[in-house]
């Protein structure tokens, strides 16, 4: 009886555990119909992109292109997206059709053949409409890798209280800069000039930018490095004296204590980008109208150089089904008259259309900055930035690891200068074991 | 008298001896076999020896496809070096041969050694006086306790490190802000040498609760006559822990430990997210999987970063190995 019982619960198990099979089997068989793409009917491309708010813009384009739909997904801003990107190329499937990238970013993809050329269908005629430097790092030879969607030349943003009270004239060189950044601190140990942050990679790569430093010369497989040359020492010792000083925090920046420290007056300067004065009226709304904005400090009194920080392009990834569509796509968002100033006066980015900077709505009155013209001074800082600057084919790298070294360098076990030496070296090991030829 | 281990390990057979008649199934019929009988007992046995595969099927192809196949292409992939120029070659253990020379790798596995001998045995021995004390006499409202403990297992570990980053914040965070209202100096939880112990705060935090659970589950099954027995006998409450609850769960013990070996030299989430609070002090080879990862999405060495992590299982492998191995030679004696 015992055995029975014992029997007829196994059959019934048996039944179950059929059931389930056959359950998986019609599972798998449903999900591998839903992959299919339509073969008719209008066309759905998917972008990834981290600009809030994109909607509006996406919004007006289907509205004029029936046949195109936009699915915009946002998988995180910067290193987050290109983690999952460089997976999904990697895996063959999964990537977007269309995806934002930040110029610094776009030639290890170009490299990697993971983009379409979009000069196939018609990009050129679109390049007069661009700042030249732009068009210059979205492009190589005649092909067109990208569309540049925005920009962040290079400002100072400053607390006018701050400056006001302890009675300092804004900096205009780096040397005063540094002068006042020790006397403000001196005259109060709670004040830093501004936070020097190590993990912030790309920031310290504009600061060599704008000090004429030319760290890569790619021509093919063939790659000048030199990360160490007069121009990256001399901004490499300047932070170094300025760290070791203690004038100068020197916390992580993009988290909850640095955007404290921003509000409450703990920093009294943010060197940074045009796409800055509205991220910041978001992230310290209680400083509003204490702040100002003056052009990046020199590093030889009356020169006139600036940099780029940021800003991002759009592209087409090699994985898409319908790269004519796409690219009519990236065309029309960064070209359409509507949607640039969708993007750049309702979104806040900063243009790289030549029209938009000269749009006289452009230059408005910002109350968050006392009522100052905050965008004619990354206009004019626009027209400064060194047009030959290059970024390496594999620049995810080259940023881990002088992060790295500079982490060392913030924790003093070795020097500003040589950190710049042992990324160096770092980057041209790793260049030559990627194949690349390597000369100095 | 107090019980002796002897007792305690009778006790303990028997009562397997029992579990075990209970269990047994009834002996094969004998005699009387004609010829449909015997066929139909043959069929029957037949279905009965196929059922346990055909449930094991599910797993079985689960995991193959999830854990078996990409644990063996990620072998395959550790034998080759895929470069930017020139694509794909075979270089056979070179790989390997540089993970055992990168001292980036040996500071992250130093870093979680550090913490499996100073945060595992604190953590662990937390969790059995927790187990102890719920499973006695003296506390009351179990279950809250319970719960309570076991809460920050629950909380993803994700959102735990977050909210340990907020906490420990030299400028906003609570224990900051308390030391300013006192003119003290911020404390020094996240400095070059609060970091780790800040680290195994937040580790001891999540896991005793998980820990906790495991141990007083056995605790649990454990049959209350022991106790009547010993308390017969005049054995007090400490008595009993020792010499009856703790040699009885011995089993649970080494599961949590061996859990927590391969764990803690799988340190990856608590660290990953306070990179981006103290990027300074965590880099990127803070630990080996932490250092694996970013080796493959950040620096695209996915060869590298394959082969990294077959000597990190290999490490794992080994200090679980010769736990076990220890722990079962003490046994034995």
């Amino acid at each position: 009886m015992n055995r029975g019982l014992l029997f007829c619960r196994a059959r019934g198990m048996a039944k179950a555990g059929l059931l389930l099979l056959l359950a998986l089997s019609i599972s798998s068989y449903l999900v591998a119909c839903g992959g299919t793409p339509a073969s008719s009917g209008p066309v759905t491309l998917t972008f990834w992109s981290w600009v809030p708010n994109l909607q509006q813009a996406i919004d007006l384009f289907e509205k004029s292109h029936p046949n195109i739909k936009i699915k915009w997904q946002n998988v995180g801003s910067g290193g987050t997206e290109y983690t999952k990107l460089t997976t999904a190329l990697k895996a063959g499937s999964g990537a977007p059709d269309v995806v934002q990238i930040e110029y610094a970013y776009l030639p290890q993809y170009i490299l990697s053949g993971k983009l379409v050329d979009l000069s196939q269908y018609g990009a050129n005629d679109v390049k007069d409409q661009f700042v030249a430097w732009t068009w210059a790092q979205v492009s190589s030879g005649g092909k067109v890798y990208a569309i540049p969607q925005d920009t962040g030349p290079m400002g100072l943003l400053y607390r006018e209280d701050i400056f006001k009270k302890y009675n300092l004239p804004v900096p205009t060189t780096w040397d005063q800069y540094a002068q006042e950044a020790i006397q403000l601190h001196q005259a109060n140990p709670k004040i830093f000039i501004t936070d020097f942050s190590a993990s912030d990679g790309p920031w310290f790569f504009s600061l060599l930018w704008q000090a004429g430093s030319q760290p890569f010369v790619v021509n093919g497989t063939t790659i000048k490095i030199h990360l160490d040359d007069a121009a990256a020492l001399k901004v490499a010792n300047y932070w170094g004296n300025l760290v070791k000083s203690g004038a100068v925090s020197t916390a992580a920046d993009w988290n909850n204590d640095w955007y404290a420290a921003l509000q409450n007056g703990t920093l009294a300067t943010w060197i940074t980008a045009a796409w800055a004065p509205s991220d910041l009226e978001g992230f310290a709304p209680k400083s509003a109208g204490l702040w100002r904005v003056a052009p990046l400090p020199q590093w030889s009194a009356g020169e006139q150089a600036s940099a780029n920080w940021g800003g991002s392009t759009d592209a087409v990834t090699t994985q898409c089904q319908h790269p004519a569509e796409a690219a009519e796509f990236v065309k029309w968002l960064n070209t359409n008259p509507e949607s640039v100033k969708i993007l750049t006066q309702k979104l806040y980015l900063f243009p790289s259309q030549k029209s938009a900077l000269q749009d006289p709505s452009f230059d408005t009155a910002n109350s968050f900055y006392g009522g100052q013209q905050v965008n004619r001074i990354f206009v004019e800082s626009a027209q400064q930035v060194n047009t030959s600057f290059q970024w390496s084919p594999f620049q995810d790298y080259v940023f881990s690891q002088l992060q790295n070294q500079l982490a060392e360098a913030v924790n003093g076990k070795i020097s500003f200068e040589q950190a710049m030496h042992n990324t160096q070296n770092a980057v041209v090991t790793y260049a030559r074991s990627q194949g690349f030829t390597v000369i100095s | 008298m107090i019980p002796s281990r002897h007792m305690a390990r009778h006790s303990q057979t028997e009562a397997i001896q029992q579990a075990i008649e209970v269990q047994e199934l009834a002996p094969p019929s004998s005699g009387l076999l004609s010829s449909l009988r015997h066929w139909r007992h043959w069929r029957h046995w037949r279905q009965r020896a196929l059922i346990p595969y055909l449930f094991l099927l599910p797993f079985l192809l689960l995991f193959s496809f999830f854990i078996l196949v990409p644990l063996l292409y990620a072998l395959w992939t550790s034998f080759f070096i895929e470069r930017l120029i020139g694509g794909t070659t075979f270089v056979g253990l070179q790989n390997y041969q540089e993970v055992l020379h990168d001292g980036n790798f040996w500071e992250g596995v130093r870093n979680v050694l550090l913490l499996l001998f100073t945060q595992v045995p604190l953590m662990l021995g937390l969790a059995l006086g927790l187990a102890l004390l719920l499973d006695s006499q003296i506390v009351r409202f179990k279950t809250i306790f319970r719960l309570g403990y076991f809460l920050p297992y629950a909380i993803p570990s994700v959102i735990g490190a977050l909210l340990w980053g907020y906490l420990y914040s030299a400028h906003i965070g609570p224990f900051a802000q308390l030391a300013e209202l006192l003119h003290w100096p911020p404390p020094p939880f996240l400095t070059a040498a609060g970091l780790l112990p800040s680290i195994a705060n937040i580790l001891t935090w999540q896991w005793t609760g998980y820990n906790m659970v495991i141990l007083y589950a056995a605790l649990q099954a454990i049959p209350p006559e022991l106790y009547d027995a010993a308390r017969v006998d005049g054995a007090s409450g400490w008595e009993i822990a020792r010499h009856i609850k703790i040699p009885l769960i011995a089993p649970a013990i080494v599961l949590t430990v061996v859990f927590s070996i391969i764990g803690t030299l799988q340190l990856f989430n608590e660290p990953q997210i306070m990179t981006a609070i103290v990027p300074n002090l965590i880099q990127d080879h803070y630990t080996p999987n932490l250092y694996a990862y970013n080796l493959a999405f950040t620096n695209q060495q996915y060869n590298y970063a394959a082969a990294v992590s077959f000597v990190l299982g290999a490490v794992v492998f080994v200090f679980s190995y010769v736990f076990m191995l220890v722990t079962y030679r003490r046994g034995q004696r």
